[in-house]
């Protein structure tokens, strides 16, 4: 590989390059800059763009190579998705309420991969607070999807998976509260990964649904989603939710073989919402796995076709209680010309959110008040209880389960937002995760109609290390992950 | 199970967030779709079956009560013009 080759390497590539001293942190960083100066236009993956502050750290991180200081991931650029807090740049969440404000400090993802030696880059685009699946949604416009731009890249975040599918950006970091990471990691035909609730600190983390969301990351190739989780997972003291689970070393287990291994067939997923196209490839990537020696198993998940109602229950309802901070007064938007108290509030907020958060806030409050709290949210979070233990069960049988990410390939931008129901349909095979807080990633498994979809791998509750390892093994007999845009070649 | 113009205005009230008129009819719509998709839970059986709260069904951590961050109120309050000596300006609230 050459210079030229830079927008094409995998993290571990970039960073064995770097310890050789092939290539310089410096140019590796404007290689990557120059790449979002001439392609940022047609792909809108960024809201801010970092540039002379990476350039500085850049030079630094040469320096600290040069005198071998070097952390695990010094001198390698990322991108954040903008709902990540970073200390004195802004941070939109791509919400006209956000679009003046910057946070006083870093999220903790952001200060871990800081302090393993990274170099931000730049802050990507997403659908508003992340509430959509088309990257639509943006106060910023939407993304377009690498493959073709007519396209939705997928969201919410729509940003870093277009970012990291295009050469933009090595990784980037992403969040996904019912499939924000995997769906558009399919569509572009990227790797991504969504943890175990509680393994990544949610703190600085741009809150949606408390209960479901979870940081996580896109990469060019699994053995990269390990060694960012690798340096990134973990207790933390500022959220009360994170895991004191102990951290493996995920690079370390990816090399085992599967031989052996139990991955478990959700019969539901594969019998409805499945595009038939869709479902052959999906076959086709079942019997590499089976090649490698893993055993494949029917699994019968009764409750998992309620997922989505449930999810649109509960996620509405933590979203109506965490949005109701944004109240113009210590940040974000606010309303110029009012009467009193409340209209001030109610200018400022409906000034400041966009369509599709209005309407989640509207239908959260519904559920929650009062007369339609036990029919709706209490309702809810009982039957997300019965898929949590549909998932249970399942795991008394099989190491790992394995399915598609998305009923389809990416779909045309405008398609889905007239049909909120259509659109929350494009998450069906992702919220289950979710709603059992279990870790699940989406790696590239073949084309339909010359365009990416996904194998969706879910594992046991911090059972990263399981579906990293599959991920893993397969992506050494297969090329999926490897296949770039034409246009971003 | 339909929503109506007044009980969109009424949610509105409770989230203290204005819909024009303009918005209204697709508000009206859009809400009425999602809660007849959401009523299909109403056909499940849960008696017996407790809420899920968290999802790995834990408790809340708790921390000792120290404090473990420096104060940092001027870098906050750069966030909006309307501060004065420290403290935030907000509409009045008493006649």
């Amino acid at each position: 590989m050459t210079t030229s080759d830079i927008h094409r390497m995998t993290l571990s590539q970039l960073k064995r390059n770097l310890e050789a001293k092939n290539l310089s942190s410096r140019e590796i960083t404007e290689s990557f800059l120059k790449r979002i100066s001439e392609t940022n236009k047609s792909l809108n993956a960024f809201i801010t763009i970092t540039e002379e502050q990476a350039v500085s750290e850049s030079v630094e991180a040469d320096e600290i190579i040069a005198k071998g200081k070097a952390k695990s991931l010094t001198g390698l650029p990322f991108a954040h998705k903008d709902l990540f807090c970073t200390d004195g740049i802004l941070t939109t969440c791509a919400s006209k309420m956000l679009s003046n404000f910057v946070p006083p400090y870093d999220a903790t993802v952001v200060k871990r991969l800081k302090d393993a030696g990274t170099i931000m880059i730049g802050k990507t685009n997403m659908d508003e607070f992340a509430m959509g699946s088309s990257n639509e949604t943006s106060y910023y416009g939407n993304v377009s999807n690498p493959w073709n731009l007519d396209l939705s890249p997928g969201g919410s975040s729509g940003g870093s998976a277009a970012a990291v599918a295009a050469g933009l950006a090595p990784a980037a970091t992403g969040t996904d509260t019912g499939g924000s990471i995997r769906q558009p990691a399919a569509l572009t035909g990227v790797t991504g990964i969504k943890p175990t609730y509680g393994r990544v600190s949610r703190y600085g983390m741009i809150a949606f649904a408390s209960s479901l969301d979870q940081g996580g990351f896109f990469t060019k190739s699994s053995e990269d989603a390990a060694l960012l989780l690798t340096e990134v997972a973990g207790l933390d003291e500022f959220d009360s939710t994170s895991s004191a689970e102990p951290v493996p070393d995920y690079t370390a287990s990816i090399n085992n073989s599967i031989k052996g291994i139990k991955i478990g067939l959700i019969k539901q997923h594969f019998e409805e919402g499945l595009d038939e196209t869709n479902k052959k490839v999906l076959e086709e990537a079942l019997k590499a796995l089976e090649s490698q020696g893993a055993e494949i198993i029917e699994i019968d998940m009764p409750n998992i076709g309620l997922s989505v109602p449930t999810y649109y229950v509960v996620a509405s309802a933590e979203c109506s209680s965490n949005l109701s901070r944004y109240d113009g007064i210590r940040f974000g938007h606010r309303a110029e010309n009012f009467n009193d108290l409340t209209d001030f509030y109610s200018k400022t907020r409906g000034e400041g959110f966009g369509s599709e958060v209005k309407r989640r806030i509207m239908t959260g409050t519904y559920v929650l008040s009062a007369g339609y709290y036990d029919a709706y949210y209490l309702k809810a979070q009982k039957v997300r209880q019965l898929i949590s233990e549909d998932f249970k069960n399942a795991f008394e049988k099989v190491n790992v389960i394995a399915g598609p990410t998305t009923p389809s390939p990416a779909f045309p931008l405008g398609a889905k937002m007239d049909d909120p129901i259509e659109m929350y349909l494009n998450d069906i095979f992702t919220i289950g995760a979710n709603l059992a807080g279990l870790p699940a990633m989406s790696i590239p498994c073949g084309f339909v109609n010359n365009l990416p979809i996904g194998l969706q791998l879910i594992g046991k509750h911090f059972g990263e290390e399981s579906i990293l390892q599959c991920g893993h093994q397969y992506q050494q007999i297969t090329g999926w992950h490897k296949q770039v845009p034409e246009d971003f070649k | 199970m339909s929503i109506n113009k007044d009980q969109i205005k009424y949610l509105s009230l409770l989230s203290r967030m204005d819909i024009q008129e303009s918005e209204i009819n697709d508000v009206e719509e859009k809400l009425t779709k999602i809660i007849d998709f959401v009523d299909q839970l109403q056909s499940i059986d849960t008696d017996e079956i407790e809420p899920m709260a968290h999802p790995l069904n834990q408790s809340q951590r708790l921390r000792a009560d120290k404090v473990i961050e420096e104060n940092n109120r001027d870098k906050i309050q750069k966030n909006t013009e309307s501060t004065e000596r420290g403290m935030y300006i907000v509409p009045k609230v008493i006649e």
